[in-house]
């Protein structure tokens, strides 16, 4: 393997970026299968442009033996399908980056062959790409030229490749089948041909067995916890990076009892939603920034109605339009503080996609328990990035309901000890069930006397003390004993725990929020055991260290912070931790 | 509910409402247990706080939707979606456009004075041109909206237009709408005694009648032509499309099973079996 260099703890990155509709995901696809019937842990995330033609849209799949959950910049393999996706990437290639292409695609217009000395650092192989395709049954083989020539640079048995492309075509006419069988065939031997090669991730000797396990995007992972959360009921308008959510539950919600609605308009998808849930349905609305803002309204009526709802809030670039395609955290004092009057809520901010499945199961139960909204707030990073994990663990799942059956005399908003009135619905009892967006008594009837409006005032509120109680803590990731603290929530999470195993300036922790409100009593302590912190926020005005701030009175000195759109990477990030702490 | 203190002004159309619809329920035969009312705000808005039955008194304009979600929920419900002019056609009108379009089976009351009333007298969608208010102090210089052709151009299931001069009238056509399984829209006329001085009980007196009795409601086209009409307003249910698929009806979930969404649970085996074998890459 002359010249080949061996990537760092045994894993490969290879990027596939083309234009939109050029079958980046098709070959992504295979190519996945491929590592997952290797026995390999995958992680894949992609970055796309807000059209449905042209531009330049990326893969990032990372294989390893051992566990991996987030972006790097590194690119050991990458594939240009044109010569725009040469040049959207030039910036991650390195001299160690094999670049797979056909010489003629990247040479036609500048007329300087890209292996040339200086004209890109990575080490350019030529493929016969059209050649092979053509001789395996014509242009459209070339994905899976591409698939058999990277699974032979990553050693891959052959045997795997060919059963995996036997599985992903199996519904398809045996003609195409062979077809496809014979480019995987002739694109593994260009492969394992070739000069370079990665003596890596590499042919799944000695791994784990991870093909028991299952392979979830954020998006799937949030679905599967309203699922499991009992939700009976769905209604959004699509909205990247939100629209997975709605997708799937509409492809799979009928096996579980779940109507999925697409709404005229994010005002009726709220408005939906607070009505099934008003009548003993569970319900959700998926959203993203400016559907959420149009929502705001319908998120305060669940407020003073004390109708439970859960909120997906996926978020994207601002203000307004922003870039729709792309990620960052910059909603979370917009979730914090919409909706007018004074009312409580709690946040969520899952980053593993477990925490996305039990956190968004447990957000269908807080919500129902106190009639409150409930928010899973995520990001386009999370929604669209993916990764082998060992399927979810349902023992522990339980959905208690807390609606009772009512009597002749209900009253829905009767005063309690802790604010939470027994709830019931139309439909189940002898009682009416009366609730109103203008203050009420505790029939539900509209009023306007000072003390009852006070005493209502105190009702809602006083949920917050048990919901302090409920909060979930943060998590501390890395040596206990570390005296330097990187405070992250949401998707940075995996970014940061890698991160801080490449840094140089000795021992550092995580502490990962995946509840920012409230905050569970104990963050304050565990914080104040570093000595050092830093926050790592994907926005520019790092909106939770201001909770902190706020909340805590915890001032963190360093903020690490990233607003172009795009997530970190693993390498930007412990660069950052290396440079700005200690 | 102890007695109401209900906040309508003295001779509002609004009473004449009231006492038709709780008489309709009653010969009905529906138990206050079986009915939900869906508001959003207003005068007209209020008129749940004033009735025995279930009430979700939501946002100005946001009724439809959310009465939708009830339906959904629990499709055994008798709803009642109800505001005014400025609620449903004005601050909800694209939920009106859509709802009609969904066609679940609510029945949508409509109190329709051609002025708002508890912001005090400006003007509403369905307010005549040149009507003068603190607002509109040149006159109203928008086109009225006309709920009724609207509704049979999306081809409402259920199409009507009653008026609070003709009690009787009204009573029957609520009885009909009611019954409809389908959206329904009653457009129903009835003077504002504080802020529509040109439009009162004398106007509609006037200025109504009763559709033929051979008026064929199937006629898409005819209905639209009387819902057209603008010199004298015909009452009386205008379009009627029966064929017309009922929006939870026609959700999987209600396929061969009638158990209301709420009751159900989520099935674990189920999901556990999903979750190890059923799922594959995004």
């Amino acid at each position: 393997m002359r010249g080949a260099k061996v990537p760092e703890g045994g894993d490969a990155s290879i990027v596939l970026c083309g234009p939109a509709g050029q079958g980046v995901q098709t070959a992504e696809q295979l190519m996945v299968a491929v590592f997952r019937r290797a026995g390999l842990n995958v992680f894949a995330t992609k970055e796309y442009m807000s059209r449905v033609r042209g531009g330049s849209n990326s893969t990032t799949i990372r294989i390893s033996p051992e566990r991996v959950r987030a972006l790097v910049d590194r690119m050991d393999i990458f594939v240009p399908l044109d010569r725009d996706a040469l040049e959207h990437c030039r910036t991650r290639i390195s001299k160690d980056t094999i670049v797979l292409g056909e010489k003629e695609v990247f040479s036609a217009e500048e007329g300087d062959p890209p292996t040339e000395e200086g004209t890109f650092p990575g080490r350019f192989q030529d493929i016969p790409l059209s050649r092979l395709a053509k001789e395996a049954g014509g242009a459209i083989y070339a994905n899976t030229v591409v698939v058999g020539t990277v699974a032979a640079l990553c050693k891959i048995d052959e045997a795997v490749v060919r059963s995996s492309v036997e599985n992903a075509f199996q519904k398809r006419d045996r003609e195409i089948v062979d077809k496809n069988l014979t480019a995987a065939r002739l694109g593994y031997e260009l492969g394992a041909g070739l000069p370079h090669g990665l003596p890596s991730a590499a042919g799944g000797a000695g791994a784990s067995d991870t093909t028991t396990e299952v392979i979830l995007n954020g998006g799937e992972a949030i679905a599967l916890g309203a699922i499991a959360g009992g939700c009976r009921f769905i209604s959004s308008y699509p909205m990247t990076p939100s629209t997975p959510v709605l997708t799937f539950l509409a492809k799979h919600g009928t096996d579980f009892d779940i109507v999925a609605e697409q709404a005229e308009d994010e005002i009726a998808a709220i408005n939906m939603a607070l009505g099934a849930w008003y009548a003993g349905a569970r319900s959700m609305v998926s959203t993203s920034g400016g559907g959420f803002a149009l929502m705001v309204e319908g998120l305060s009526l669940a407020a003073m109605t004390e109708t439970p709802v859960v909120i997906h809030l996926a978020q994207r670039p601002g203000p307004a339009t922003g870039l729709p395609t792309r990620t960052e955290q910059g909603e979370l004092l917009f979730a914090l503080r919409a909706g007018h009057g004074e009312f409580p809520r709690v946040i969520f901010t899952p980053g593993t996609l477990e925490d996305g499945f039990y956190l968004t199961q447990k957000a269908f139960n807080l919500a129902d328990r106190y009639q409150i909204p409930v928010f899973v707030l995520t990001d386009q990073y999370f929604i669209d990035s993916y990764y082998n994990l060992p399927p979810f663990d349902l023992a522990g799942v339980d959905n208690p309901d807390p609606v009772i059956q009512t009597t002749a005399d209900y009253r829905r908003y009767a005063f309690t000890e802790d604010g939470v009135t027994p709830r019931g619905i139309p439909g189940y009892g002898d009682g009416l069930v009366v609730v109103d967006s203008d203050e009420h008594d505790e029939e539900g009837h509209i009023t306007e006397d000072e003390n009852v409006r006070a005493r209502m005032v105190q009702k809602r509120l006083k949920k917050l003390e048990a919901l302090v109680r409920e909060a979930v803590p943060p998590e501390w990731i890395g040596p206990p004993d570390a005296e330097t603290l990187v405070i992250c929530w949401g998707s940075t999470v995996h970014l940061a725990a890698e991160a801080i195993t490449k840094t140089t300036r000795g021992k550092q922790a995580v502490l990962y929020f995946k509840q920012v409100y409230p905050l569970h009593a104990g963050a304050a302590g565990l914080i104040r055991k570093a000595k050092r912190l830093s926050i790592v926020e994907n926005n520019a005005t790092g909106q939770f260290a201001r909770i902190l701030q706020s909340r805590l009175q915890i001032d963190v000195p360093v903020k690490i912070l990233k607003y172009d759109g795009l997530p970190f990477t693993v390498e930007e990030l412990a660069r950052e931790l290396d440079t700005a702490v200690g | 509910m102890e007695e109401a203190d209900v906040a309508w002004c003295p001779g509002c159309g609004n009473f004449t409402i009231w006492e038709v619809l709780k008489e309709t329920l009653a010969e009905l035969g529906r138990r206050p247990q079986e009915v939900v009312i869906v508001s959003g705000i207003g005068q007209a808005a209020k008129m749940p706080h004033y009735l025995r039955c279930h009430t979700f008194n939501g946002l100005h304009g946001r009724a439809l939707p959310a009465a939708t979600g009830v339906k959904v929920a629990n499709p055994g419900m008798l709803v009642i979606a109800e505001g005014g002019d400025g609620d449903m056609y004005g601050e909800g009108g694209n939920h009106l456009l859509h709802t009609i379009r969904r066609n679940p089976d609510i029945t949508n009351l409509v109190h329709d004075n051609m002025v708002y009333g508890l912001t005090k007298g400006q003007a509403s969608p369905t307010s005549a041109r040149g009507f003068h208010t603190p607002i509109q102090v040149d006159g109203v210089l928008l086109e009225p909206f006309n709920p009724l052709a609207v509704a049979i151009a999306l081809d409402a299931s259920f199409v009507a237009r009653a008026c609070t001069v003709d009690a009787t009238g009204l009573k029957t056509i609520l009885k009909q709408a009611i019954r409809h399984p389908g959206y329904a829209l009653v457009d129903i006329l009835h003077p504002c005694v504080s802020f529509n001085k040109v439009i009162t009980f004398r106007w509609f007196r006037e200025n109504t009648y009763p559709l033929e009795d051979d008026h064929d409601p199937a006629d898409r086209v005819e209905a639209f032509r009387r819902a057209i009409e603008t010199e004298r307003l015909p009452l009386g249910v205008f379009y009627v499309n029966a064929a017309k698929p009922v929006f939870e009806g026609s959700l999987p979930v209600y396929a061969g099973r009638d158990e209301p969404l709420a009751s159900r649970r989520v099935d674990m085996k189920r999901l556990e079996a999903f979750l190890r074998g059923g799922l594959k890459t995004a």
